[in-house]
């Protein structure tokens, strides 16, 4: 049955990709983020949830090796608390040949597990939702891309569950079968430093909008960028219609 | 061939004499910008100004780029991010750069397409052409090796597979394959040398655009009459031309600058809607991608490279008749080469003596389904090969080489062309009446509003 629907999924989708490639034939939930849209915006206090869903539960096993603790300071903490947010970690320091205290400056740790990839880019690597028939409207028009998938992937758990080679599969709707992650999202399973209840979906939502800081941390910024460019060369566009118009005048318009 | 008539520089001052004899740039320049253009030509004309800036986009991006980046397999990916965090603005110029390469495709090919309908490969613009088909090559293969540089996962697959293309020519395919990718497999000596390449090519092509222009300006600009300037005299020049500066410099620009707004839109609020989300993910030689997809400019030559395969009787029937040197994979590597190759040699498949396609009935149409074939080619080249999707490539392959091959030789037997207008004045006047209404329209040169 459910091999049926995910059949379903991707012909609909029209690209049979594989699951591990770009989140490909399951079923993704179409999220609302802040940061969707040409305006919008990262929501700092979703990205401190989202911190702390990461800190608590995912960091066991994944890790964010492109992301420098020091970047921190863009989701609203001071630069104290930064620092005694790295003091947690240990890494490995190259000169000294020894581990020691994370400062701002080094970088969050690889994966723990070594079958857990690491998520600082997984917002943008599994962005590809080509539907529908391939021509990938849905990701323009819906602005569904890797963060909608990452929260439907920690709330895609069905409770199905198998062994192959000694390994323990998960089943999720959201990967399109079995995966060696398990559900690591419980209702409470932590409790929000804000006091925001915490249900899977707020605790998946909030993890997957901070991953999507992780992957593109300076978002606001190129959508700002991008504003300006379109608004100062919209008004460059029309001063060259119209000198364009002036001076073809004469020559169009004999008389 | 005598150039259009017109004005040529005049140095004035005695310190213009003075370099003018010594080296005559001011007067090369001038004559470059004052050039006289059909003064009929319509929106599709811009594009030549849109590539060049293009080009320059990509070289300027490019050179800051490179340096921050470090061409190594263990560092490459992570100077990428270093690029997207920590450099000053390293975010739009890396997402500048890969969305330039899309549009200096997107232009190319409506560039392309333009000269294919308006005729304007023909003779006198053999040249023109085929530089411009030498260019087009030389950008796929700078996009294909700047593709590899990020070394995500469709860089190295990508790598692997166009490479291993080379290994399917017979005999001597492998040692070329291993000569280009400096060892066994796409590796850190593969790696360098795109590098190395990815940077030299855009100089070559910048000295080729040059050519390119030297030749189109040598023979005149085509127009979408494709009736010739008149050269007689300077008075009749006159009346078909406008200078280049001011009217298509300012003309281009605006076209140029409306460009710039859907470009920095793309670039600003969905600059990886074009790439592929697994090049995020850092190579890995031991995980292979699911579906390995080329950048979307690549996609209707992958089309046709994958359509060509052992079940289809004409690759059955090479394999039997060369004794199995030619076999299915190196059909295909032919048969995609090829697909360049006829497109190259359309001035000689060519045999109507009309250039324009407006005045060519029957031609229209195969045009049209020319167009329709390339998005077709484009968007199976996207699908797996399983299923329909292999049939269509087959189908969509077949037209584009009976296009070139077939259609356009016997068009210029059966078609009879319909009437054109005797002098490029005359059709733009026919598009552009007096105001005042009183002198009629010239016969012979219908509007075309359509175009
Ligand atoms: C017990 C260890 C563990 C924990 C804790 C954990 N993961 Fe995973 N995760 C894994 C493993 C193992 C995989 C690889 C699964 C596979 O490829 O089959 C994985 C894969 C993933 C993937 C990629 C799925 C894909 O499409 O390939 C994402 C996204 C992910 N985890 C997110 C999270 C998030 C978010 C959290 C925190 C809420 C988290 N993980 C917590 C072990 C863990």
């Amino acid at each position: 049955m459910l091999k049926k629907l995910s059949l379903a999924v991707a012909m609909t989708t029209g690209l049979v990709t594989g699951a591990h490639a770009a989140g490909g034939a399951g079923e993704v939930t179409n999220y609302d983020f802040s940061f969707e849209g040409p305006f919008g915006t990262f929501d700092e206090a979703q990205l401190q949830r989202g911190l702390q869903v990461y800190t608590e539960v995912c960091s066991a096993c994944h890790g964010l090796r492109y992301v420098p603790f020091r970047t921190l300071t863009d989701l609203g903490y001071s630069e104290e608390q930064v620092r005694a947010y790295a003091a947690q970690f240990e890494v490995y320091d190259e000169i000294e040949e020894d581990f020691r205290e994370a400062a701002p400056t080094d970088h969050f740790p690889m994966s723990q597990l070594e079958n857990a990839p690491d998520l600082s880019l997984m917002a943008k690597a599994r962005a590809g939702f080509h539907g529908p028939y391939g021509t990938g409207l849905n990701q323009l028009f819906k602005g569904m891309g890797g963060a909608e998938y990452i929260a439907s992937l920690n709330t895609g758990y069905t409770g199905g569950e198998k062994e192959e080679a000694g390994v323990f599969l998960y089943e999720n709707t959201a990967y399109g079968g079995y995966l060696a992650m398990a559900q690591q999202l419980y209702d409470d399973g932590i409790e929000y430093a804000d006091g925001t209840p915490a249900t899977i979906e707020q605790q998946a939502k909030d993890v997957a909008a901070f991953l999507m800081w992780t992957a593109e941390p300076k978002l606001v910024d190129r959508k700002q960028v991008g504003f300006l460019a379109v608004f100062f060369l919209s008004v460059l566009s029309v001063l060259l219609y119209l000198t364009n118009k002036r001076i073809w005048a004469n020559v169009k318009n004999k008389d | 061939m005598a150039g259009i008539p017109h004005d040529h520089y005049e140095p004035k001052s005695s310190g213009e004499k003075w370099l003018h004899k010594r080296l005559p740039i001011v007067g090369l320049l001038y004559d470059t910008l004052m050039i006289p253009t059909p003064k009929n030509l319509n929106w599709m004309w811009i594009w030549g100004i849109v590539l060049t800036f293009c080009l320059a986009l990509q070289i300027v991006t490019g050179i800051v780029l490179a340096m921050h980046y470090t061409p190594h397999v263990n560092e490459a990916f992570a100077s990428v991010e270093h690029i997207m965090r920590n450099v000053n603005g390293g975010y739009m110029l890396r997402y500048l750069h890969s969305n330039g390469a899309s549009l200096f495709f997107l232009a190319v090919y409506l560039h392309i397409f333009r000269g294919l309908y308006y005729g304007s490969y023909k003779a006198p613009r053999e040249v023109t052409w085929i530089i411009g088909m030498i260019i087009y090559l030389a950008m796929m293969g700078t996009a294909f090796m700047g593709y590899v540089l990020p070394w995500g996962q469709m860089s190295f697959w990508g790598a692997t597979v166009i490479t291993g293309l080379f290994g399917a020519i017979p005999g001597i395919g492998e040692s070329i394959q291993t000569w280009l990718l400096g060892g066994p497999s796409v590796d850190n000596a593969t790696l360098t040398r795109f590098f190395s390449l990815h940077y030299l090519l855009p100089f070559v092509i910048a000295g080729l655009v040059i050519l390119h222009i030297w030749a189109f300006h040598t023979t005149g600009n085509n127009n979408p009459t494709g009736v010739e300037v008149r050269r007689t005299s300077k008075e009749e020049a006159e009346k078909d031309t406008l200078s280049f500066w001011p009217y298509f410099v300012i003309k281009d620009l605006f076209a140029l600058a409306l460009i710039m707004v859907v470009f920095f839109a793309v670039v600003g609020f969905m600059p990886n809607y074009l790439g592929h989300p697994d090049n995020y993910i850092e190579a890995n030689a031991l995980a292979t991608p699911a579906h390995i997809v080329p950048e979307w400019y690549f996609l209707p030559f992958y089309a046709i490279l994958r359509a060509f395969d052992n079940t289809v009787w004409i690759v059955q029937l090479t394999t039997f008749i060369t004794g199995g040197i030619i076999d299915a994979k190196f059909f295909g590597v032919l048969a995609m080469f090829g697909a360049i190759a006829v497109m190259a040699l359309a001035p000689w498949l060519d045999t109507s003596t009309v250039r324009s396609g407006r005045y060519r009935p029957m031609f229209k149409w195969w045009f049209a389904l020319l167009v329709v074939d390339f998005i077709v080619l484009m968007w199976v080249g996207a699908m797996p090969a399983e299923g329909i999707y292999p049939v269509i490539a087959l189908i969509a392959s077949t037209y584009w080489f009976a296009y070139f091959l077939v259609i356009l030789p016997l068009l210029g037997v059966l078609e009879k062309p319909t009437e054109r207008p005797e002098t490029i004045e005359a059709d733009f006047a026919a598009s552009h009446p007096p105001k005042s209404g009183t002198a009629g329209t010239v016969p012979g040169a219908a509007a075309n509003p359509a175009e």
